[in-house]
C-alpha cells in the first residue's frame, strides 16, 4: 500500500512515497539516496543506523516510514551547516575516532543526542550511553576522547543564538 | 620496474640518497577521507547505485548437511518481477590445472563449491541458488518459492566428533594430507602439519618442570559492522563492473574470472569504502554469483546480505582443541614444548592451523618444540582469515601455559618471559631468523609501567600475555602524477581499511619534501593501476609504503631532472630538498618550487609521473606484551575489565593515531574472543545467535580505555622503518584475559569464551575440589 | 499491509473490533518491526496507538498512585522524576532494556506483551502489583498485571483488546522496589535471569510487605511467594538471607538455551534476589 509522507528532514520539508511495511531507513537510503545513514543489521542491535526523530535517537531501521508525518528527522548529512563541520565532526577528525567509518554516522548522531541532553558527561556517561553503537574497528578509546572533547565547544556553540540553516 | 631488491640494501639506498625530510611522518594530521567519512558522503559497497538496477538475494540451506536430491527454481522464475535465477548448473567446471596456484591455497573448486552448492550443502546457510528480482520484497518472495529436495544425513560440529573414525564425512574422497602412508579410509581430517624444532624427547628430559593442559576456543566471526556488498553489472559488450565492499579489488577480479572462467581483462573492480574486513573479506561470496545475474537479465544487479546471512555463511575464524607439554628448568628457561592443534576449517579445508603452530610460542627462545596440527573438516560455514589468522587462539594456549609455569615456579610472569624472550639471531621454530626486533623491549616496557605497578583491589586479578605475527610484504603498485599545479596525486592499488590513505600521503609528503596539504591520495580500480595484492598481513603500510616511497624518490630524481634542463646544467648540480630545487653552485639563490617545475614539465619532457610495481621483501615481525586487569564478580562469574594497556614494537609509527587505533581496535576484539563470543548451535547443527544481541561484541560500556605504548625499532629494510601494526594486537588479549580472570578465580580457566555461566561452573568446581 | 493511527481510544477499539485478517497493535515496535520487516508476513493491519493520549500519559492520582499510558517509552518513564522516585525498580527495569535508541521507543505495554521470558519490566511491573487497563471492541475490563502472561509469547488478551494503560498503586510510606539481571555484557543484553523486589518495611526497619519476583527463570516471571515470606518480619539479617536464597533457587524452573544453562539461572537467581531485596531494602529506609 503506498502511502505519500511529508516530513522534514535536516530542516527542509520533504515528501515521499513508501510502502506501509517500509522501515525509515530503507526511505532515507533508497527513496532519497541519503546514504549517509547505514544499515549494519536491520533489528536494532548495531546502531549503524541511528537518527534522531522529533528529538530523540532512533535507530531507522525500527521506525515505520509511515510514522513520519510531520517528523522532524536528523541524519548526518545534515550535521555540519554552512560550509563548517559540526564541533563532533571535527572532533573525531582530530581524535582519529574513526576507522573505517562504518558506524561513524551512527555513533555522531547518537553523541549529538547525548550532549543535546548531557552537555558534560563524564566517561561512563557517554560509554552507557552510546553502548547501542557497535564499533569492531577502534576498541571505542578514541570515540569515547572525542566525545568528551567536542562537549565544550558544543555547549559554546548553542549558547550562541541560532542562525538561521545552522544546526546545532 | 618489477625486479625484487635482491639486496635489501638497495631500497635504503635510494631512500638514504633523498634523505627523506621527517617533518610529516610521525605527526596526527587529519586523514584523507576523513571529512567524507564524517559528513556521510564516503561511498561503502551498498551505497553505489545505477538505474534500473535488480536486488538479488540468496537461497541458502536450513540443513547442516543434506544431499540436494532435486533445486527447482521454475515456480520462483515464474513470478512476476522475477528477472534470473542461477544455481551451481551455472557455474562452470573449472579445470584441473586451474584448481590451484602452485598448490597454495585457495582452491578455486572448493570456492565454486561454497559460493554455489553441488550435490550436497555441507552447513547451514549454504548458498543453493541466487535470484535478481525488481525490488527486495519480491526477492524475497521468490526465495520462498524454490523447492529443494533434501536428503538430511548426519552432521558433525563438534571438532572431537568430526575426528572420531565413525563420524557422519563432509567428503568421500578426503584422504589425510601429510600423513604416510596415504590413510585408506577417507575421514574429516584435511591436513595435519608437523612442525619440530631440536630434540623435545632430549628437551623433557632436562626439565625440572613440566606442566600438560587442555585447552578450547570456539569460531568468532570477525564481526564487521557492514555486510558484503556489491553492485554489478554485466555490460552487453561483455565487459563487467564491480562496486563491491572488499580488501582487495585485484583479488575479487581474479577470483571472479577463475571461477566463471572469464578474461581477467573482462573484469574491473572499483573498491569502494570498507567497512570493516579484519581477513573476512579476503574471499569472495556474492560477487560471482551477481555477475552471472547480471549477465542473465541483463541489468546491474545489487546484493548485500543480511547480518543473519553474514554470520551463517560467511567465515567465522577455527575453533580449537589444543593439548601442550611445556617443560622448563626450575630457573624458568623454557627447555622444551611439544603439543597437538587440531583445528576447524568448517566445510572445506584450510584452516589456519598451521600458522598457529608457527605463532604459539615465536616470543620466545625455546630450543626444543614439537607441535603437530589438524585441519578437521565440521558441518559449519568455510572458515575465512580474521586477523593474524591461526595466532590468537594458539597463543592462548601458549602464553597460559607460560602463566602456568610462572605460578608453579613462583616467578613474576614478566620476568619469566624476560628469561626466555626471543632476540635479534634466534632461530623461530619455523626456521627464520629473527632480525631488528624489539619484543624485550615490550617486557621491559611492561614492566617498568604504571599499570603493572599498581595495586588490585579485592577480587581483581591481573594477566599479561606475549604475542607475534609475521606481517607481509607482498605485491604493490603506487604512481605518482605530478598536477600542473604542483599538488600531488598518489595512487595506490590496495583498500583502506585502518588509515593507511594517511600513511602513504604522509610518506610521500616527507620523500617530496612538500606538505601533507598538497597530497591526494587516491584508491584506483583494477583498470587504473598495476596490480596489487590484497589489504591484510598488516602489509599495506610496510609494502604499499615501500612503493610509494620509490616512486616518491623516482618523482624527485625527475624533477631534478627537469630543473637542470632548465637551467643548462648537469643533474649532479641540482640539489632537492624541502620541496625546492636549487642549484648548488648559486648558493641559494638560484631554486624552482615543485609548483613552478610542474608549471613547465610540459617544455621539459611532458608530464611528471612515475609508477612502480615492486614485491616487497623484507617485512618485520611485530611483537607485543598486553597487561589486563579484571574485576570478578564470584558469586556471578561475571568479568569487568578494569584497565588494559597494549604494548607493542611497532617499528616506526608513520601515523601514530592509527596506530594507536589498530592497538586499541585489536585488544578489545580480543577481549571479546577471550568473554563473550562464540558461535551456538543446537543439536540440528542450525546457528542460534546469528545477530548482534546475541552473538556478543564488545560494546563501548564494556571496556575502559585502552592504553597503549609505542615502542620503535626500526624495520632497515623500509624507507621509514615501517613494520606491520595491524595483526599482532589482537594476539595477546586472549592469554592476558585469561591469564588475568585465572588469577582472580584462583583455578585456572582454559576454555574460551569465559562466559560469566562458565567462570561460575568453574569456581564451583575449585570449591568441591577444595573440600 | 494497512497502517492506522487512530486518535481516540474508541477508534482503536472499532478498528480492533472490525479486523478480518491479522492485526497487529503497534506501539514501539522493537519487537514487532524485526519479525516483518525481513520479509516474514506482515499483519493485514497495524495499529499505532502512540497518538491515542491516554497510552502516551504519566498521571499521578490525587492517592498517589500512578498511571501510566501502555506506549510510554522507556525514555518518558525514567523522564518523569516522581515517577522515577517512587518506583526506583520498576524504572530502572524499563531503562535496562536495549540502548538508548530502543528506549527512544520501547514501551511497558509492549515489553509486557510481546511475553518474553526474560522481559526486563515485567517482573518489577509484577511485583509493584500493577493493574491493566484493557480496552476491546467489547468494552474495558481490568487485570491484575500478573495474569496477562500465559505462556511464553502469548498474552490473555483477545485479539480485538489492547492495553491501554498501566494503574500502580499508592506507596506506603517506606516502601522502595529494585530491579537487578544478569547480563554478560553491560548493555545490549537480554537476562539471562533477573529479579524485582518490592517492599515495605515499618518504623523499626522490619518489613511488613514484600513481593519478589523472578525472570528469565520460567516459561512466565515466578512470583515467589514462599521466597517473599521468609523475609516478612524480618531486617534481612545473613541467616533471613541465607535461606531466601535457597528458597529462591528451588522456586525456579528455568531452562538451558544459548545463554544460559538451568544450573547457572538456578544459581544465580538466589544472588540476584538477595541483591535486589537488600537494595530494596537500603532505598525504603532512606
Amino acid at each position: 500500500m503506498t502511502t505519500s509522507i511529508h516530513a522534514s528532514v535536516n530542516g527542509e520539508p520533504c515528501q515521499f512515497q513508501c510502502e506501509t511495511t517500509d522501515t525509515l531507513l530503507k526511505v532515507l537510503r533508497e527513496n532519497l539516496r541519503m546514504t549517509g545513514t547505514k544499515q549494519g543489521c536491520g533489528t536494532g542491535d548495531c546502531g549503524a543506523c541511528s537518527v534522531i526523530m522529533n528529538g530523540e535517537l532512533v535507530c531507522a531501521c525500527l521506525v515505520l516510514a509511515v510514522e513520519c508525518g510531520q517528523a522532524d528527522i536528523r541524519t548526518v548529512e545534515g550535521l555540519s551547516g554552512a560550509g563548517q563541520l559540526h564541533p563532533l565532526q571535527q572532533a573525531f577528525l582530530d581524535n582519529a575516532a574513526l576507522q573505517c567509518g562504518i558506524c561513524t554516522p551512527g555513533l555522531l548522531m547518537a553523541a549529538k543526542a547525548l550532549l543535546d541532553k548531557h552537555p558534560q558527561p563524564d566517561e561512563t556517561q557517554v560509554r552507557y550511553w552510546i553502548a547501542g553503537n557497535l564499533c569492531r574497528c577502534t576498541g571505542y578509546d578514541k570515540i569515547v576522547r572525542a566525545i568528551m572533547e567536542a562537549a565544550p565547544a558544543v555547549s559554546r556553540a548553542a549558547a550562541l543564538p541560532a542562525v538561521t540553516g545552522e544546526v546545532l | 620496474m618489477n625486479e625484487e631488491p635482491t639486496n635489501y640494501g638497495d631500497v635504503a639506498e635510494v631512500a638514504a640518497s633523498n634523505k627523506p625530510s621527517a617533518a610529516v611522518v610521525g605527526t596526527r594530521p587529519v586523514r584523507p577521507d576523513g571529512v567524507d567519512k564524517v559528513t556521510g558522503r564516503a561511498r561503502f559497497g551498498a551505497d553505489m547505485q545505477l538505474p534500473g538496477s535488480l536486488v538479488g538475494m540468496v537461497f541458502r540451506s536450513p540443513h547442516a548437511h543434506a544431499r540436494l536430491l532435486k533445486v527447482d527454481v521454475s515456480a520462483a522464475l515464474a513470478l512476476p518481477g522475477v528477472k534470473a535465477i542461477v544455481t551451481a548448473a551455472d557455474l562452470p567446471e573449472i579445470p584441473d590445472d586451474q584448481a590451484m596456484d602452485k598448490g597454495q591455497p585457495p582452491d578455486f573448486r572448493d570456492m565454486s563449491a561454497n559460493i554455489l552448492a553441488r550435490e550436497k550443502v555441507l552447513y547451514e546457510g549454504h548458498a543453493i541458488a541466487a535470484v535478481a528480482a525488481i525490488d527486495e520484497l519480491t526477492a524475497r518472495h521468490a526465495l520462498t518459492l524454490i523447492d529443494v529436495d533434501y536428503a538430511v544425513l548426519p552432521h558433525v560440529i563438534d571438532l572431537h566428533q568430526a575426528m572420531e573414525p565413525d563420524a557422519p564425512l563432509l567428503n568421500d574422497h578426503n584422504f589425510t594430507k601429510g600423513i604416510k602412508p596415504v590413510p585408506k579410509k577417507p575421514s574429516n581430517i584435511a591436513s595435519r602439519y608437523e612442525q619440530v624444532h631440536g630434540d623435545v624427547v632430549a628437551g623433557f628430559a632436562q626439565a625440572d618442570v613440566i606442566i600438560e593442559e587442555e585447552f578450547s576456543t570456539q569460531p568468532v566471526h570477525q564481526g564487521y559492522i557492514e555486510p558484503h556488498a556489491c553492485l554489478v553489472n554485466v555490460r552487453p559488450s561483455g565487459r563487467t563492473d564491480i562496486w563491491c565492499s572488499t580488501q582487495g579489488q585485484f583479488m575479487v577480479r581474479a577470483y571472479c574470472a577463475r571461477l566463471l572462467q572469464i578474461p581477467l581483462a573482462d573484469i574491473r573492480v572499483f573498491p569502494m569504502e570498507i567497512g570493516g574486513g579484519f581477513g573476512g573479506k579476503t574471499t569472495v561470496y556474492l560477487e560471482p554469483l551477481a555477475i552471472l545475474l547480471s549477465k542473465r537479465s541483463g541489468k546491474p544487479v545489487r546484493m548485500e546480505m543480511t547480518r543473519a546471512d553474514v554470520f551463517k555463511a560467511t567465515g567465522p575464524t577455527s575453533g580449537s582443541y589444543m593439548r601442550i607439554k611445556i617443560g622448563a628448568q626450575n630457573d624458568g628457561s623454557v627447555v622444551a614444548v611439544e603439543g597437538v592443534l587440531c583445528y576447524q576449517a568448517g566445510a572445506y579445508p584450510g584452516s589456519p592451523v598451521r600458522l598457529g603452530c608457527m605463532t604459539a610460542f615465536a616470543p620466545y627462545n625455546i630450543p626444543n618444540i614439537k607441535l603437530i596440527g589438524y585441519d578437521v573438516l565440521v558441518n559449519r560455514p568455510k572458515s575465512a582469515a580474521y586477523r593474524a589468522p591461526g595466532a590468537p587462539m594458539a597463543s592462548f594456549a601458549a602464553e597460559s601455559l607460560m602463566d602456568m609455569l610462572a605460578q608453579r615456579l613462583d616467578i613474576d610472569p614478566l620476568e619469566l618471559r624476560l628469561r626466555n624472550a626471543a632476540d635479534d639471531g634466534t632461530q623461530t621454530s619455523y626456521g627464520v631468523t629473527l632480525k631488528n626486533i624489539g619484543y624485550r623491549q615490550t617486557l621491559e616496557a611492561a614492566r617498568a609501567h604504571p599499570h603493572y605497578n599498581a595495586p588490585l583491589g579485592p577480587d581483581q586479578g591481573r594477566g599479561v600475555a606475549s604475542g607475534f605475527w609475521f606481517n607481509i610484504g607482498g605485491q604493490s603498485s603506487a604512481a605518482i602524477n605530478i598536477n600542473q599545479d604542483g599538488s600531488v596525486l598518489v595512487t595506490t592499488g590496495t583498500p583502506d581499511i585502518g588509515g593507511s590513505r594517511a600513511s602513504m600521503a604522509m610518506m610521500a609528503a616527507d620523500v617530496l619534501g612538500v606538505g601533507y596539504e598538497q597530497i591526494q591520495v587516491c584508491i584506483a580500480d583494477t583498470s587504473s593501476i598495476a596490480h596489487s595484492d590484497l589489504t591484510g598481513g598488516s602489509r599495506v603500510t610496510f609494502a604499499v609504503g615501500m612503493a610509494v616511497s620509490q616512486a616518491a624518490s623516482a618523482v624527485v630524481e625527475e624533477l631534478r631532472r627537469r630543473a637542470a634542463l632548465l637551467w643548462q646544467v648537469e643533474v649532479e648540480q641540482v640539489s632537492w630538498t624541502g620541496g625546492v630545487a636549487s642549484l648548488i653552485a648559486s648558493g641559494g639563490s638560484k631554486s624552482l618550487a615543485l609548483a613552478q617545475i610542474a608549471a613547465s614539465s610540459a617544455e621539459t619532457g611532458g608530464p611528471i609521473a612515475v609508477e612502480i610495481s615492486l614485491n616487497a621483501q623484507g617485512a618485520g615481525p611485530g611483537f607485543a606484551t598486553h597487561i589486563c586487569d579484571v574485576q570478578l564478580d564470584k558469586e556471578t562469574g561475571r568479568v569487568t575489565v578494569v584497565r588494559y594497556t597494549a604494548i607493542q614494537d611497532v617499528g616506526k609509527a608513520i601515523h601514530p593515531s592509527y596506530v594507536e587505533g589498530q592497538m586499541q581496535g585489536g585488544a578489545v576484539q580480543g577481549i571479546g574472543w577471550a568473554l563473550n563470543e562464540a558461535y551456538l548451535y543446537d543439536e540440528n547443527g542450525r546457528l542460534l545467535n546469528p545477530g548482534f544481541l546475541d552473538y556478543r561484541v564488545p560494546v563501548a560500556s564494556d571496556v575502559p580505555m585502552i592504553d597503549t605504548v609505542l615502542i620503535e625499532v626500526p624495520n632497515p629494510r623500509h624507507p621509514f622503518g615501517v613494520k606491520g601494526v595491524g595483526e599482532v594486537p589482537i594476539v595477546p588479549p586472549l592469554g592476558a584475559v585469561a591469564n588475568a580472570v585465572s588469577r582472580a578465580a584462583g583455578t585456572r580457566l582454559c576454555d574460551l569464551p569465559m562466559s560469566p555461566t562458565a567462570i561460575h561452573k568453574a569456581l564451583k568446581r575449585a570449591a568441591r575440589r577444595r573440600r | 499491509m494497512e497502517y492506522r493511527a487512530p486518535r481516540t481510544l474508541a477508534e482503536v477499539c472499532a478498528a480492533l473490533g472490525a479486523a478480518s485478517g491479522t492485526v497487529k497493535v503497534f506501539a514501539g515496535g522493537t519487537d514487532l518491526l524485526p519479525r516483518f520487516v525481513a520479509g516474514v508476513n506482515p499483519p493485514a493491519l497495524l495499529i499505532d496507538i502512540k497518538h491515542v493520549p491516554e497510552t502516551r500519559e504519566i498521571r499521578r492520582l490525587a492517592e498517589g498512585g500512578f498511571v501510566i499510558g501502555s506506549a510510554c517509552s522507556g525514555g518518558q518513564i525514567n523522564a518523569h522524576t516522581e515517577l522515577v522516585r517512587s518506583w526506583p525498580g520498576l524504572t530502572e527495569a524499563m531503562d535496562l532494556i536495549g540502548s538508548v535508541q530502543i528506549q527512544s521507543r520501547a514501551t511497558l505495554g509492549g515489553n509486557l506483551c510481546n511475553a518474553s521470558p526474560a522481559a526486563d519490566s515485567v517482573p518489577a511491573l509484577i511485583a509493584s502489583r500493577a493493574s491493566c487497563r484493557i480496552a476491546g471492541s467489547d468494552g474495558e475490563r481490568e487485570l491484575p498485571v500478573e495474569d496477562i502472561i500465559v505462556s511464553p509469547g502469548r498474552t490473555c488478551l483477545r485479539q480485538d483488546e489492547f492495553i491501554v494503560s498501566f494503574f500502580l498503586p499508592a506507596r506506603n510510606p517506606r516502601s522502595a522496589d529494585a530491579y537487578l539481571r544478569m547480563t554478560p555484557r553491560t548493555e545490549m543484553d537480554i537476562a539471562i535471569a533477573s529479579a524485582a523486589v518490592n517492599l515495605t518495611v515499618d518504623e523499626q526497619g522490619v518489613v511488613n510487605e514484600c513481593h519478589v519476583v523472578l525472570g528469565a527463570v520460567g516459561p512466565v516471571p515466578v512470583y515467589a511467594l514462599p521466597a517473599a515470606r521468609i523475609l516478612l518480619g524480618s531486617r534481612l539479617d545473613e541467616e533471613v538471607r541465607q535461606r531466601f536464597r535457597r528458597q529462591i533457587s528451588a522456586l525456579c524452573r528455568p531452562i538451558s538455551d544459548k545463554r544460559g544453562s538451568a544450573e547457572y539461572r538456578t544459581d544465580i537467581s538466589a544472588v540476584l534476589a538477595d541483591r535486589a531485596a537488600l537494595t530494596a531494602y537500603n532505598r525504603a529506609l532512606l
